[in-house]
């Protein structure tokens, strides 16, 4: 991938390091998510009050974009069915499943990402969410997900 | 099978209702003595503090029709013949039946005290009651009632309210003492006091004292004591009334005597309520009624398992700021709390290892559960554990059969059953399709538990804004109007409002909009993604384009260019809707802007809690039936209406004559023109319930038509709870408190100047925003790009209105021009400029 010539040495380091730079700080509207795609992941970033937050962007409910969710109390509410995820811990409140967290930093300007592949508390959610985030299942998220609950 | 039942009543109308519910064809019919539909007695003392007994009505009157039940109200049976099945009425109707079920009810006892029938001297039983008490109570002067039980009190406590000096008077030496022990009692005593009600114990009255014109002046007592009384309220207990019975020929003793299947000593004839004497019990409160007449249903209809076999005693206290509820037998020993200092006492009473009875006041918590124990006649062995276990219960904990509205008989599992059958969503909803709440109110905080619980946490609530702080829309709205607060952010910092979950920001979003005349600071993160991109999201994240069509007439141009949008566009689904517009679905994010300017039509709204859509028919224009001029009036009334948002989705129709082709009598404001006028109705439905509209008015002219229409919604748009649409919102009031406000000579300019600046202020066309974003990447991801079009809208006015009322959120700064922001996908956000077309 190419680093913009702004980047510093440092960024060069980052991106040896597993981080993708995937925005602007300006990019990023307060308190609202915005998609991202790194190596086939659908990641959603979002700017808070107190920092930044990256989780992947499909619901394990029904795999509503969840970038477009209402965002209070560090946690993102779903805009398909209203399920709330907390975007610490990528768990869902109050029902099974979870999304991965990522790792979210920012460098002068920029904005890095880096993903975690760490395995998911809730297993049947991971599940989905593998299978979703390659190719364009947002297209058809139903033929290709059970609903878990 | 043609079943007569014989009184209007909550016995009547509850075992009407169990019969319907068993079997839906055969024949019912009431016979109501007095001239209004059965209401909701349980409740007299809510009649006493404000309100009309047409409120307390238990059903409505389409209720009787939708279920096949004829009722006669103020007719009276005078004669039943239980040989040839038949009653004769006072008119001399004679009507036959092959079952009858005599729910007659009880007069209020009147005891032989001399004086007892002078003016001034009245019972509590009846509305009629009511406005004589009120009638005395209003003008202050000083009254005495008789009776220190349930009825008494809250009879008291009505008389108080109405700033009456009032004083109880008691024969025995302690309040209730059938439902209370004295520790308890002693506690009611100086609670009812500090709710200005004076309490006098063990006085027995000899005489009521009267003046030469018949006029109740006071009581003299046999200690030869007096007291002054210009009103005196006799509430010592009920006298079933059973002359009918009588004259029947049915074995009678304090009641009519009935056995376990709630049959009578005669054929075919039944009795329920508090008119029946069963295992020599006659019960005078309301629970029991309704195990009454679900075994008397039963019975009636056949089936041979059913078997009454008396009811557990409970009684709720419905005085506001007195928290009492009685179980079974207070007197005995059991387990004992009793906090002086927050004034709780809570007792539990265990005979032989089993639960009998329960005192619970001040702290009512786990009343449901403890009444489900004593019902079962549950084993105890630690009673101050169980009354532990009853300070913590939560509706999870709650069996299915324990009973949570007393008043209409509801118990956990119907409630459970219909939220999941019915999905519902609403404390309201739950109310209306299980009556639970419907009665006295005091379970409707128990009902949205339960809802809450079954739901996972997740409800519809309309009664608060913000639920996890527990305000009400009418609490933030006063502190927004007295802050001036112009934003969401504005009123979290002031009171915390959407602190928590979130989930009422887009409420808060409109109130801060309405109150502000939409000259309020926008914050675009505090909207649902549907006002943020102006398209309404599908359940694979793609959006909805439905552009304006005023009155739903279109040109050949406007088709065309829909066509070559959809080809475009690759629009997967082309659809015209009920509202009649077309709907192109499946429209990229990213696409929005694009589409909207190939379009280059005004946006329709279809995502927003806004006014949607006007529907017409043809009308005078050109219908042969035509009445008046419904797609010209509906164009015009759509002109007045575009951008303005409201609590709840609101659709309109204007139909051209009673045909109604644009279904206006089922929508939230619709037109129907008459012959020599027009008809305005409002809180029409035809989605999950269908309602026709309530007739606001009717007037001469498609002005006044519209200018009533416009009233209507700007006062719906300022007294509404978000989410509320106008049906639920017209059952919430009623039509004459609506018509009330919008028919004001002062107050009806007031709104519709209020409308006009709101809609002066509102952003017409959203869609404009394609060429003027108010955020960063408005409609794009970090890994998608969205053009933006040319900056400068034709319009003048459209300019203004962008400029002028939408300003990007604090913090985030119009959208510079970024380099690639990453190889794969670069990010080319562009600053409007005026060079780009």
């Amino acid at each position: 991938m190419t680093i913009p010539q702004t980047i510093s040495a440092a960024a060069t380091d980052l991106a040896s390091d597993g981080w993708v730079r995937v925005a602007s700080i300006d990019d990023l509207p307060l308190l609202e998510g915005r998609r991202t795609t790194i190596d086939g992941h659908r990641v959603a970033v979002f700017k808070l009050v107190d920092g930044l937050a990256a989780i992947d962007a499909v619901c394990p409910h029904k795999a509503g974009p969840l970038q477009d969710g209402l965002v209070a109390d560090n946690c993102v509410t779903c805009p398909l069915h209203d399920r709330r995820i907390d975007l610490a811990t990528g768990q869902v409140i109050g029902y099974e499943g979870a999304v991965h967290v990522h790792e979210v930093s920012q460098h002068g300007d920029d904005v890095w990402v880096r993903l975690s592949h760490a395995p998911l508390a809730d297993t049947s959610a991971e599940a989905d969410a593998e299978r979703l985030v390659p190719g364009d299942a947002m297209s058809d998220p139903h033929s290709s997900v059970p609903d878990t609950l | 099978m043609n079943i007569l039942v014989i009184g209007g009543g909550i016995a009547a109308q509850s075992l009407v209702e169990a019969l319907r519910e068993r079997d839906t064809t055969a024949q019912i019919t009431m016979v109501c003595e007095e001239p209004r539909l059965p209401w909701d007695r349980v409740s007299l003392s809510h009649l006493l503090i404000d309100g009309n007994v047409d409120e307390l009505q238990l059903r409505p009157s389409s209720w009787y029709e939708d279920h096949g039940v004829t009722v006669m109200t103020g007719r009276r049976v005078v004669f039943l013949d239980t040989t040839h099945n038949t009653a004769r009425l006072d008119d001399d109707t004679v009507l036959s039946y092959d079952r009858c079920a005599l729910a007659t009810g009880s007069d209020a006892l009147m005891p032989p005290i001399p004086g007892i029938d002078q003016k001034g001297v009245v019972a509590f039983r009846s509305p009629e009651d009511c406005t004589a008490i009120q009638a005395i109570a209003d003008a202050g002067r000083p009254a005495a009632v008789i009776g220190g039980g349930l009825l008494g009190l809250e009879a008291a406590r009505g008389i108080a309210s109405r700033g009456a000096p009032v004083t109880v008077v008691h024969l025995m030496d302690r309040l209730m003492e059938r439902q209370l022990d004295a520790n308890a009692a002693a506690l009611l005593a100086p609670a009812m006091v500090e709710l200005d009600v004076e309490v006098l114990l063990g006085k027995s009255t000899e005489t009521i004292v009267g003046n030469e014109r018949g006029e109740v002046t006071g009581l003299k007592f046999t200690d030869g004591e007096t007291l002054d009384a210009e009103l005196v309220v006799v509430a010592i207990g009920i006298k079933s009334r059973t002359e009918l019975a009588k004259a029947a020929g049915l074995d009678v003793g304090r009641g009519i005597k009935v056995d376990d299947k709630l049959q009578t000593s005669a054929p075919y004839v039944y009795a329920v309520g508090e008119c029946a004497e069963h295992r020599g019990m006659v019960y005078g409160i309301v629970a029991p009624i309704h195990d009454q007449t679900q075994i008397c249903a039963d019975s009636i209809l056949g089936a041979s398992d059913a078997f009454y076999e008396g009811s557990i005693l409970s009684a709720k206290l419905k005085i506001m700021g007195v928290d009492l509820v009685s179980i079974g037998s207070a007197e005995g020993s059991g387990a004992t709390v009793e906090d002086r200092e927050n004034r709780t006492y809570r007792k539990l009473i265990v005979e032989n290892g089993k639960l009998t009875g329960a005192v619970l006041m001040g702290d009512t918590k786990g009343y449901e559960l403890l009444l489900d124990r004593v019902k079962q006649g549950h084993d105890v062995l630690d009673a101050l554990e169980l009354l532990t276990e009853a300070s913590k219960a939560s509706a999870a904990d709650l069996p299915d059969g324990a009973q949570v509205c007393n008043c209409n008989g509801v118990c956990k599992g119907d409630i459970v059953k219909a939220i999941q059958d019915h999905d519902l969503g609403s404390t309201a909803e739950v109310v209306a399709r299980t009556r639970a709440g419907a009665g006295c109110g005091t379970c409707k905080p128990l009902v949205t538990e339960i809802l809450l619980n079954v739901r996972g946490g997740k409800v519809d609530e309309n009664t608060y804004l913000c639920a996890c702080r527990k305000q009400t829309r009418e609490e933030v709205a006063a502190v927004i109007r007295e802050q001036g607060l112009e934003s969401v952010s504005a009123v979290a910092d002031a009171c915390g409002t959407g602190r928590e979950c979130g989930g009422c920001n887009p409420g808060l979003a409109y109130l801060v909009s309405e109150i502000n005349e939409n000259k309020h600071r926008e914050e675009r993160h505090a909207r649902y993604i549907n006002d943020r991109v102006h398209g309404n999201i599908q359940k694979d994240g793609t959006f909805s384009v439905v552009p304006r069509m005023k009155g739903g007439v279109t040109t050949s141009a406007e088709l065309r260019r829909i066509a070559d949008a959809a080809d475009e566009f690759n629009i997967e689904t082309i659809k015209v809707t009920g509202g009649q517009r077309i709907d192109l679905l499946g429209v990229k994010k990213e696409d929005l802007p694009a589409i909207w300017e190939k379009l280059d039509m005004p946006s329709g709204m279809a995502y927003a809690k806004s006014v949607r859509t006007v529907k017409t028919c043809v009308g005078t224009e050109h219908c042969r039936f035509g009445l008046g001029p419904s797609m010209q009036t509906g164009i015009e009334l759509e002109g007045m209406l575009e951008g303005l948002h409201t609590p709840a989705k609101v659709k309109l129709g204007v139909t051209g004559c009673p045909r109604n082709c644009a279904e206006a009598y089922i929508k939230d404001i619709g037109l129907v023109a008459i012959e020599g006028g027009w008809e305005v109705y409002v809180g029409g439905a035809g989605g999950t319930v269908v309602r026709k509209g309530d007739l606001l008015c009717t007037v001469e002219t498609k002005d006044e038509a519209i200018r009533a229409s416009l009233i209507f919604l700007q006062h719906y748009r300022e007294t509404a709870d978000y989410k509320e649409r106008t049906y639920d919102y017209m059952e919430r009031f009623s039509l004459e408190e609506i018509q009330a406000v919008v028919f004001d000579e002062e107050e009806a300019p007031k709104l519709l100047e209020r409308f006009h600046l709101a809609q002066a202020a509102a952003i017409k066309d959203p869609w404009l925003e394609r060429r003027k974003p108010v955020v960063a990447n408005q409609f794009s991801e970090l890994d998608t790009e969205a053009p933006v079009f040319g900056m400068a809208p034709m319009a003048g006015d459209d300019e203004a209105e962008l400029a002028g009322v939408v300003g990007p959120p604090p913090g985030a700064a119009m959208p510079a021009a970024v380099p690639a922001a990453s190889g794969r996908f670069a990010v080319t956000y562009n600053t409007p400029t005026k060079d780009q077309a």
